[in-house]
């Protein structure tokens, strides 16, 4: 599976109040939650995300809550994939069970840069910088985060567990 | 190979032996959410189709986030929850007016030993009892409550040892807050901090719950305290259940990845400035910031002892700064109203409400307004986390709390007397 689009950059720590704020928390309709989507930090940003982007970010993305909507947000706003130094495990986890590729990579930030776009290789962990052609070897997702991945997220994994 | 409290508790869940780094699928315990994830879970749930509830003993909800409804969409999404609860015969239901989430799993059910899973990232709150506890999202909790099990990596266990004793005022809080000055809120990701409290040491059962609620603060997969005595006390005046001894421990040579030993008597008096909860000063760097709002409560504060350290301060004195303040639950308000507490903090000008999470996610009670100071005993100062993304947090316990409420001003409890 491969993820391509341009690159937006974020910092350490985005957390999930400010992904989505909790004022938001009383719906989980997607295109609401897009609209919405890192409002406390930049307003526009669904606009940025709707061409269908790539986030890069530093240390602990989605550090807090365990709101689900923050993952719901992204995914619904157009971030095709997020790569970080570090996630927060809750958020790592819904990120995974909605369908929305995470890869955490410590060196993204040096050799990733605010507009490159770039193509991530899920299986085997690679993102490939195209304007530059830079590779960079990411860590494996394990086999079962994978296949909850590639179905599509969590609700997907149930029905045929429950069925 | 001798174990680590953690790796013995998931081992036990999981029917096998685990390591660190094994991704194992566990028993859960205890399942748990309330109003504002719950309709999130029961939606997933609903997606599902011909889901179950696994075992309804197992199942823990209650309401605390936006209660009593402020909005008609919140007490929509209570009717959903509470018809949920009841077409189910849920019998662990605690609608409005019981308490936090939290603190009822403390008070009521969890166990020594147990894997506790709620959606809501402070259900770490309940390693205080020697659990390993996790926040999930709604996903995955719904999962759990159809299937009973779930997946989870297991984490590097550290060894923390706290030592000595606290000085007066200082808290369980200012215990977490120098946890997260030290560690920052990243180093324990992927790790378990399992905490030694030495004998001689006093370290009482709410600061325990203010430590492992700030567990996910410090982003640990979870923060057990390695359950003693006080647990054993704790269970027995809480629910009247008398455990012979504590059944799980870690072993004796158990490998830690790293350990750190804290001396309690030199935790300062700490605050966590904006916009993050690793941002500790001590109050001295800080004091003199004019507060508008002081909250005192939460799931990481709304227990006895924050409001006795309150009372003690506000007894026969005035708040300059509006201050609200929410027992966490019905049961430490009705004490807190026996011991006097509450007369005293609403004598001192205090807006006094009970079981309800309040402004701490900036949902309703006492919402900030932009370029309002907050000083606040809850546990995340995020940007926009309390209102209005103008307005700035300061995270503290509940002596700087009371103290900066009344001096109108943050200041130490030392100032006031």
């Amino acid at each position: 599976m491969i993820v391509e689009g341009k690159v937006v950059k974020l910092g350490d720590k985005i957390d999930t109040d400010v992904i989505i704020p909790a004022k938001h928390l009383k719906y989980t309709d997607p295109s609401y939650l897009a609209q919405h989507v890192l409002e406390p930090l930049d307003p526009e940003f669904h606009k940025k995300a709707a061409e269908g982007v790539i986030i890069v970010a530093g240390r602990l993305f989605g550090t807090g809550s365990s709101r689900e909507q923050a993952a719901i947000a992204l995914k619904a706003a157009g971030v095709k994939a997020i790569i970080a130094e570090s996630f927060a495990r809750i958020f790592f986890r819904n990120a995974i069970n909605n369908g929305l590729p995470v890869l955490a990579c410590r060196e993204v930030t040096a050799y990733v840069h605010d507009g490159d776009e770039v193509a991530v290789d899920l299986r085997s962990g690679e993102v490939l910088v195209k304007n530059r052609g830079v590779s960079i070897k990411c860590g494996r997702l394990p086999e079962l985060i994978l296949n909850i991945l590639l179905r599509g997220g969590l609700v997907e994994y149930l029905k045929s567990a429950v069925n | 190979m001798p174990q680590s409290l953690t790796e013995k508790i998931l081992s036990r869940a999981s029917g096998k032996k685990v390591s660190p780094g094994d991704i194992v699928e566990v028993n859960v315990d205890i399942v748990a959410f309330h109003d504002l994830t719950g309709f999130h879970v029961i939606e997933v749930m609903n997606e599902i189709k011909h889901a179950t509830i696994f075992d309804k003993s197992k199942l823990v909800i209650a309401f605390d986030h936006m209660v009593p409804p402020p909005d008609v969409r919140s007490a929509e999404i209570q009717k959903l929850v509470r018809e949920f609860a009841l077409n189910h015969e849920i019998r662990h239901f605690h609608d409005v007016g019981s308490g936090i989430l939290h603190q009822i799993l403390l008070e009521e059910y969890v166990m020594p030993g147990q894997v506790v899973i709620g959606a809501d990232s402070h259900t770490s709150t309940s390693g205080a009892l020697g659990a390993f506890a996790q926040g999930m999202g709604a996903s995955d909790v719904a999962a759990i409550v159809v299937t009973g099990k779930t997946w989870l990596s297991v984490p590097q266990p550290f060894k923390l040892l706290l030592k000595g004793n606290l000085r007066e005022w200082v808290t369980g809080k200012d215990v977490a807050l120098e946890l997260l000055k030290v560690f920052k809120s990243d180093y324990f990701n992927n790790m378990s901090v399992e905490v030694f409290v030495d004998v001689g040491t006093k370290f009482p059962m709410d600061y325990r719950a203010t430590v492992a609620n700030m567990g996910v603060e410090l982003n640990a997969d979870s923060l057990i305290f390695v359950p003693d005595n006080e647990v054993i006390n704790y269970i027995l005046s809480e629910r009247g259940y008398k455990l012979d001894q504590v059944s799980i421990m870690p072993d004796l040579n158990a490998e830690y990845v790293d350990e750190y030993t804290l001396e309690l008597d030199r935790v300062d008096l700490l605050v966590a400035a904006p916009y993050s909860v690793d941002n500790v000063k001590s109050v001295r760097e800080v004091e003199g910031t004019e507060a508008d709002v002081v909250f005192i409560g939460s799931c990481a504060n709304g227990r006895l002892s924050d409001l006795e350290i309150s009372a003690k301060l506000m007894k026969g004195r005035k708040v300059k700064s509006r201050c609200i303040v929410i027992p966490a639950s019905r049961k430490v308000f009705m004490r807190a109203l026996e011991l006097g507490y509450i007369q005293t903090l609403v004598s001192a000008g205090c807006v006094v409400t009970y079981g309800t999470c309040g402004p701490c996610i900036g949902g309703h009670f006492g919402v900030a307004g932009s370029d309002e100071v907050v000083v606040s005993t809850s546990n995340r100062n995020f940007l926009g986390r309390m209102g209005s993304p103008k307005s700035r947090t300061y995270l503290s316990g509940p002596s700087v709390a009371a103290a900066t409420a009344l001096c109108g001003k943050i200041c130490e409890p030392g100032d006031v007397l």
